[in-house]
Parts: structure tokens; sequence; C-alpha cells
């Protein structure tokens, strides 16, 4: 039989066997559990060497075994306790203040339409106020002591909390709403059972964020004007060059921010495990 | 329970969106409301619940309320409206907590809903862990909990794919077959309506106004039978015709706004 004959089977061949090509992958998060672990033992790797060779003062940037060191002397000679008691109790009693008044008037403005046309614009004029800039006010009417500190933490966390909460009222579902007054609910039971729960995640975000700062002013107001508490050991440390301890209460606010952080993760997971 | 709609006309800011609606819902009755987009179906309905105040004319409801109905004009919503932080029966539980009802009573009336509606196994679970079809069953179930006497249903079925809806249907065929409950129907879908209601009230494009009430003569329970499909496919050809050039003209509208 002549070739011309056959089929031209080659170039059939060629294209049926070709493999789709795969062109989905990337753009996708990865979970590297091992990753941040590793980066930090490295970044304190390196940190050691480069203080042990000399390329770092000790004075101004100490290995992170001296810190570490500097910080198993504070646990042992009961330092580390007695200021960071003083700091958890002024944290716990300012941001308390801040964030039950924060709520009650961030839900009275959330609800209430007069109640929102009169604090927007309060809130807007005081939110920007730097907060540590009014601790010398706080201490002239409150004096040197705790309320002073109490004062400008609470004062700090407050607006925040203002705004979180009507801001989380006000992303409550209008049809949950409709549909419980269309069911006949009273207005304490909308309240109750849809505003509440549905402003809560809000709510929680506003806490993260509260906390952030009710931490910040406490090492600020602790520098100003306090015997005890992490932010005056820091100064401390500072004044008289022991950057090795100053860097250990350093850690310490670090941990702390961290075991916050953790609790309030906790509370999200525990309270809002329906998302 | 009757429905009186006179002369009603809403608008929002310069927009009129309905003028001048008359409509009498009578006792028992499936009334399907169509139009296209944006002619106050929904409002017509949020209106004719109590949840919208209408600008002028009037609404009224005539009959007496059966004996355990808590809340005679109840909604069934689009969006379900289900509340995700409560598990299926504590939704349902939800429109009975404000009743003096003893606990024995209201307990009844949550499995009563949930075995109606098939939700028994799921009566623990969260909204976020059920299908569309499902959460729509919870919010009929809920509906059903205060024992109404008239319904209004806001595209119950829209938000679903074919076959729940199908389902969803029948669910409704059964609960009026059995319920009788008055209903006011809002949808986008004319074979919901052929399938479900007694008349069909056409409504125009913005403003709504009524513009026509066909009445499908076919009973209910007959209309899935080859015999009656002839004239199903007449009055669906003929709502079709009454909403199409509204429809385009809607679409347009909606196109230069």
């Amino acid at each position: 039989m002549p070739d011309s004959l056959n089929p031209p089977a080659a170039p059939v061949a060629s294209t049926m066997g070709q493999p789709v090509r795969f062109r989905g992958g990337g753009f996708t998060v990865k979970r590297h559990p091992w990753a941040a672990l590793a980066a930090f033992a490295l970044l304190i790797a390196v940190w050691e060497g480069a203080s042990r060779l000399g390329l770092a003062s000790p004075l101004f940037l100490p290995p992170p075994s001296a810190v570490a060191s500097a910080l198993a002397g504070m646990v042992t000679d009961g330092s580390l306790w007695l200021n960071l008691k003083a700091s958890l109790l002024r944290i716990a009693v300012g941001w308390v203040l801040g964030t039950a008044g924060g709520m009650l008037v961030g839900f009275a403005m959330g609800i209430f339409s007069t109640a929102r046309a009169v604090g927007v614009p309060l809130v807007s004029a005081f939110f920007p106020i730097p907060k540590i800039a009014l601790l010398p006010l706080f201490i002239l009417w409150f004096g040197i002591g705790e309320p002073s500190k109490f004062a400008t933490i609470g004062f700090g966390v407050f607006f925040p909390t203002v705004i979180a909460t009507y801001s989380a009222i006000d992303s409550v579902p209008r049809n949950l709403i409709r549909m419980a007054q269309s069911f006949g609910l009273p207005w304490r039971s909308i309240l109750r059972s849809i505003v509440l729960p549905g402003a809560l995640p809000g709510i929680l975000a506003g806490f993260r964020i509260t906390a952030s700062i009710a931490l910040i002013l406490v090492v600020a107001a602790e520098m100003i004007g306090a015997e005890y508490g992490i932010g005056a050991f820091v100064l401390m440390a500072g004044n008289l060059m022991q950057t090795d301890t100053l860097l250990a209460g350093v850690l310490v606010l670090s941990l702390l921010g961290l075991a916050i952080g953790t609790v309030l993760s906790q509370l999200e997971r525990r309270l809002l495990n329906w998302r | 329970m009757r429905l009186l709609v006179s002369n009603l006309t809403h608008r929002y800011d310069d927009l009129t969106v309905l003028d001048g609606i008359d409509l009498t819902l009578a006792e028992g009755e499936i009334l399907a409301v169509i139009g296209p987009s944006g002619c106050g179906k929904s409002t017509l309905l949020g209106i004719a619940g109590g949840i919208v105040a209408p600008m002028s004319g009037s609404i009224r409801v005539e009959g007496a309320v059966p004996d355990g109905c808590l809340n005679p004009i109840t909604f069934i919503f689009q969006d379900f409206a289900l509340l995700p932080w409560r598990s299926v029966e504590d939704n349902i539980a939800l429109v009975l907590e404000h009743h003096p009802l003893s606990s024995a009573e209201r307990g009844e009336r949550i499995d009563s809903g949930l075995r109606r509606m098939g939700l028994w196994e799921f009566r623990k679970a969260l909204p976020k862990q059920l299908s569309g079809g499902m959460r729509q069953r919870v919010g009929i179930a809920r509906a059903l909990a205060v024992r109404p006497a008239m319904l209004l249903l806001d595209e119950p079925l829209s938000a679903l794919d074919a076959q729940t809806r199908e389902l969803l249907m029948d669910d409704f065929l059964e609960l009026w077959r059995r319920e009788k409950t008055t209903a006011l129907y809002v949808t986008h879908n004319l074979d919901e309506a052929l399938r479900l209601a007694d008349r069909v009230c056409v409504l125009s494009r913005r403003p709504g106004r009524i513009r026509e009430l066909v009445t499908i003569e076919e009973p209910r329970e007959r209309r899935q039978e080859p015999s009656a499909q002839a004239h199903l496919a007449e009055v669906r050809d003929r709502l079709w015709h009454l909403m199409k050039a509204e429809a385009q003209m809607a679409d347009r509208e909606i196109a230069r706004a």
C-alpha cells in the first residue's frame, strides 16, 4: 500500500498525548508552624553571636544570655513580681473602669439617636488627645498615687471602647432586628437577644486594641511618677545603664502583651464559636 | 384572617414606590405578588406586616385569630434572618420567649416545628452548619411556632437552588393543605406563583401599581397533573406578557440610574 493512503497519525498523537499543565498553584496561605520558632532562634543566635564576637557593645546591646540572666535575677530577688503586680493592678483597674464607662456610653450612642448626636462630636474632639499628656493634670486632680494612673489608663481606654461599641452596634444586621420586631419581641429582648450578641465580635475586637493601649499607658505613666511597676523598673535600669536589666523588663512587657492577647483569643474562641 | 389594603401609597424621600394599591386578601387565600425589581413588592409586604409605616392609605385585618396564635401576621424572610449564635431550636425558641407559655407548651411548639420541618436531628446545630434549604426550614418552623393567622413570605425561595426550591414548595403546599393559612407571597418567579397561589397580583414598575389580578382556576393539588398544564401555560403566558414590558423598562431605568 502506498504511504500517501495512510492517515497522518503523528500530529494527532502529539496533540492528544499532551498533559494539561497545572496553573492553579500559589496565592494560598500555607501553615508553617516551625518557621516562626526557627526565625526567633536564628535572630537570638545572630544577636548572641554578634555580642560575643564584639560586633556590638554589651553595654548598649547586651547578649540574650545576659538578658536571660538578668530576668532570672529578677525572679529570684522578687523584683519581677513586685513590679509586675503593681503594673497588672494599674492595667486591670484602669482598663475595667475605661471599658465599663466606654461600653455604657457606646451602647447609648449606638441605640439612642440623641446620645449619638451629642456623643460623636465629643468623642471626635477628645479621642485624638495623647492621653499621657493629661497625666500631669490627673496628678493635680487625684495626687501622685494610684488614682492618677488609673485615670490615665481609664481615659485612654474609654474612647476607643466607645467607638468600638457603637460601631459594633451599627454592624448588627438590621434584618435580624426587623425579624425580631415582626415577631413582636419587646425592645429589651431585642437588645438582650440580638443587639448585644450581634455586637460582641466588634466589642471584643475593641478589647484587643484597648488592652494594647492600656499596656502602653501603664508604662508611660509609671515612667513619669511611680516607685514600682515595669515602666518604673525599665526607666530605673536605663538611668543606671543596666541595659541587660532594661531589656529583661522590656521582655516582661512583651510577654505580658502576648499573655493578654492569648487570653483575649481564648475569650473570642469561647464566645464567638458561632462564626 | 382577611387583609384589606386601601389606597396605599408609599415613598422613600422623593421616590414613590407604591401608588394607590387597593387589595383584599381573603381568608385562607394565597396571593402571589409579582413585578419587576424595585416595584415595591417587599415594601408592600413590610407595610402589611407593620414593620414599614405607610405614607398614606390604610391597611387593616379582619377576622378571628385562631386559638394559640401568638403573632397573627408572621414573616418568612428571603435571607432566613436566623441568629447565627443560636442553635436551631433556640432560634425557634426566640419568638416564644416573651410569651407567658408553660415550659411544656413552649417545648411542644418547638418540637412540633422541628419534627414537621424535618429538623429534629439538627436541633442543636448552628445555622452555619446547615444548608440554605435547611436554614429556610428553620425560618418556617419558627413561623409555625407562633401559629400564625397570616403568613407574609418575602421571596422565601429565591436564595435557594432549583432542587431545594422544589422540595420547599412541596413543604409549603403541605403546610397550606393542613393549616389553610392566609398568605401574601412575594416572588420574582412565575413558576412559584403558578404552583402555590390562588391569585397573582402583577405590579407595574416603579411606582408600583396593580396592573392586573389574575386568578388561577386550577386547584392547587392538581397543578402538577398533565391535564392542568395547558391552563397553567396559558396563565403563565398571560403573566409573562404583563410582566415582560415592565421588567424591560425597569431594567433600563436601573441601568440609567
